[in-house]
């Protein structure tokens, strides 16, 4: 297996005004190109710092990770971020701000038309084609996820990081747009790092899960290979033996294991 | 149902049992659909009109308040005018706001105008170097760090303190007097641009950092959206500093403005005039202040 992002014994410590906090230990992860991963664990177990590292919005306290067998030093548009709440530009159109990234990644190149062939594309893969002129604030909540989606799509990036994307939306949008990111990633084949807390997310939507222990100084407590085979279809997934013991695995881990500690907030 | 509001709880009742009634026999729901529609008819514009009321009548009677009052200390005095005295002062001085006669005698409508030049220029400059010095102190902590302290140390300082700073340096009335304006609605711009630039989500700034954006990008398409809204309440905040400043920097300086009329009036002892001063200012303000909303309003963004 090629070891397309690498994380090789990362470690995590943010020095805050209570002091010292060791939120990573001993992160080893490799991710090859073309699959979906899912992070998994309690609030506060440091899934979203690991994505964050990945993505190269924060820089680990000790340890290396490569991605494409180069060091990640700094964000970059080859390793797009759908953030959690959307964090679509509010003052943009919905085309505006796929546009924005289109033109940073694409401008170089490519002329105008190109470019707006490139967005209109990109809106059209998430089926929000017919919204492009409204802004943020004029769509729902999915409907602005769909966006977000489509802005970190729209840079063809080698590995898509997804923060708890669908954390938001509610139970019926989620399954919709999981189902519309299962299609779109067979599609494009792209490499998926997700956070998630949502068992059945992880399981329908991963190739492995990567199960994190409680922090402080959390770590990887376990990987699941799931082997489903694809396409998956949730309905009749249900009452599949194996989905059904992927489930059980990671609810076990979470609960039975590593049950969560309130003690810790 | 809405229509049963306007009925008594009995009338109510029954109406309801219809419509329960109604529902498997729709036939039998047009006759009691014309019945309630008929006293919901006439009721309908009468509740907007309370509505209409409710929202003008409390301010009228805010007003009416004040001069009855206003109305009822001066019934006696012979010095301070009377609300009567004070109308028909303001209708004569309405009735040719732009005169000349010499440069201490115009009309109140030049007086207002020369104000309003200064305010201008001096809350020009204001914002020509406020806004981007708020820009600098909030994007980088250093320069943050460096004029916090002479902020809140320069802040507070009267407007008329100012003053003599810039007659000293000016040897001029005019240009001390808008120096004056200059140094007073300086901050507010600055403090709000510098927090409004602090409070740039997070999440934009990252998204800006993902994608790789050019530092002339984030700066036109991530901070200055981001900042208009807080920028705008610092320049409205500014041009209310430099309307009241104004006032007193004139009484001072002298020339053609509404500050140096009212003193000019109080030399006259014509309490009238000096009266209406304070309604013209207090109007003045109030427009400015109104037009600088209706422009944030336009560039307030809902997430």
């Amino acid at each position: 297996m090629n070891k397309f992002i690498d994380v090789q014994n990362a470690e995590m410590v943010f020095t805050t005004k209570k002091g010292r906090f060791h939120a990573l230990r001993q992160i080893d992860l490799t991710v090859a190109k073309g699959e979906f991963i899912t992070l998994i664990g309690h609030s506060g177990c440091g899934k979203s710092t690991l994505l964050n590292l990945i993505a190269g919005l924060t820089l680990p306290s000790s340890g290396v990770l490569l991605c494409d067998n180069r060091e990640i030093a700094a964000p970059g548009p080859e390793r797009a971020v759908v953030f959690q709440n959307h964090s679509l530009l509010p003052w943009l159109t919905c085309f505006d701000n796929v546009y924005l990234a289109v033109e940073r990644v694409f401008g170089a190149s490519e002329d105008k038309a190109k470019l707006k062939a490139r967005t209109q594309a990109a809106l059209d893969l998430v089926g929000m084609g017919h919204a492009t002129l409204k802004r943020p604030h004029e769509v729902s909540g999915g409907m602005k996820q769909r966006v977000g989606i489509a802005r970190a799509l729209a840079i063809e990036p080698k590995v898509l990081l997804m923060d708890e994307p669908f954390g938001a939306l509610d139970a019926l949008t989620r399954a919709h747009l999981q189902d519309e990111l299962l299609k779109i990633v067979a599609r494009t084949q792209s490499t998926v790092v997700m956070v998630t807390h949502d068992v059945d997310e992880a399981v329908l939507l991963s190739d492995r899960i990567v199960m994190m222990t409680n922090g402080p100084a959390a770590t990887i407590g376990e990987i699941l290979s799931v082997g489903l085979a694809r396409p998956r279809n949730r309905v009749a997934l249900a009452e599949d033996p194996h989905y059904v013991h992927c489930r059980k695995e990671v609810l076990d881990f979470l609960y039975t294991r590593h049950g969560h500690v309130e003690k810790a907030a | 149902m809405v229509s049963a509001v306007f009925h008594s709880p009995l009338e109510a009742a029954a109406e309801a049992g219809a419509a329960h009634r109604a529902i498997p026999a729709p036939k039998a729901a047009t006759p009691v659909a014309i019945t309630t529609a008929k006293p919901a008819g006439p009721a309908r514009p009468a509740y907007d009109w309370r509505e209409l009321g409710l929202k003008v009548l409390p301010p009228i009677a805010g007003l009416a308040l004040l001069i009855g009052l206003w109305a009822l200390l001066t019934l006696k005095s012979t010095s301070f005018p009377t609300p009567g005295m004070t109308f028909d002062a303001a209708v004569k001085l309405f009735a040719d706001p732009f005169y000349r006669k010499g440069p201490n005698d115009q009309g109140i409508g030049w007086n207002i105008l020369f104000s309003l030049e200064r305010v201008a220029v001096g809350f020009g400059l204001a914002a020509l170097v406020g806004i981007p010095l708020g820009f600098v102190i909030g994007r980088f902590e250093l320069f943050n760090r460096m004029f916090s302290p002479l902020i809140s140390l320069l802040k507070p300082v009267s407007p008329l303190a100012w003053l003599p700073i810039g007659l000293l340096v000016f040897k001029s009335a005019n240009p001390a007097a808008i120096w004056t304006i200059f140094i007073c609605s300086i901050w507010p711009m600055v403090v709000n641009t510098a927090v409004g630039v602090q409070r740039v989500p997070a999440d934009y700034l990252n998204v800006a950092r993902v994608l790789n954006l050019s530092e002339w990008k984030v700066i036109t398409r991530i901070l200055f959206p981001a900042v208009l809204p807080y920028m705008l309440t610092g320049v409205r905040l500014s041009v209310g500093t430099a309307w009241l400043v104004i006032v007193a920097a004139e009484m001072l300086t002298g020339g053609v403005g509404i500050g140096f009329w009212v003193w000019d009036e109080w030399n006259n002892l014509n309490v009238q005039h000096i009266i209406i001063a304070i309604f013209v200012i207090g109007i003045v303000g109030l427009l400015l202040e109104q037009a600088l909303m209706l422009v944030a309003k336009r560039f307030s963004f809902d997430d």
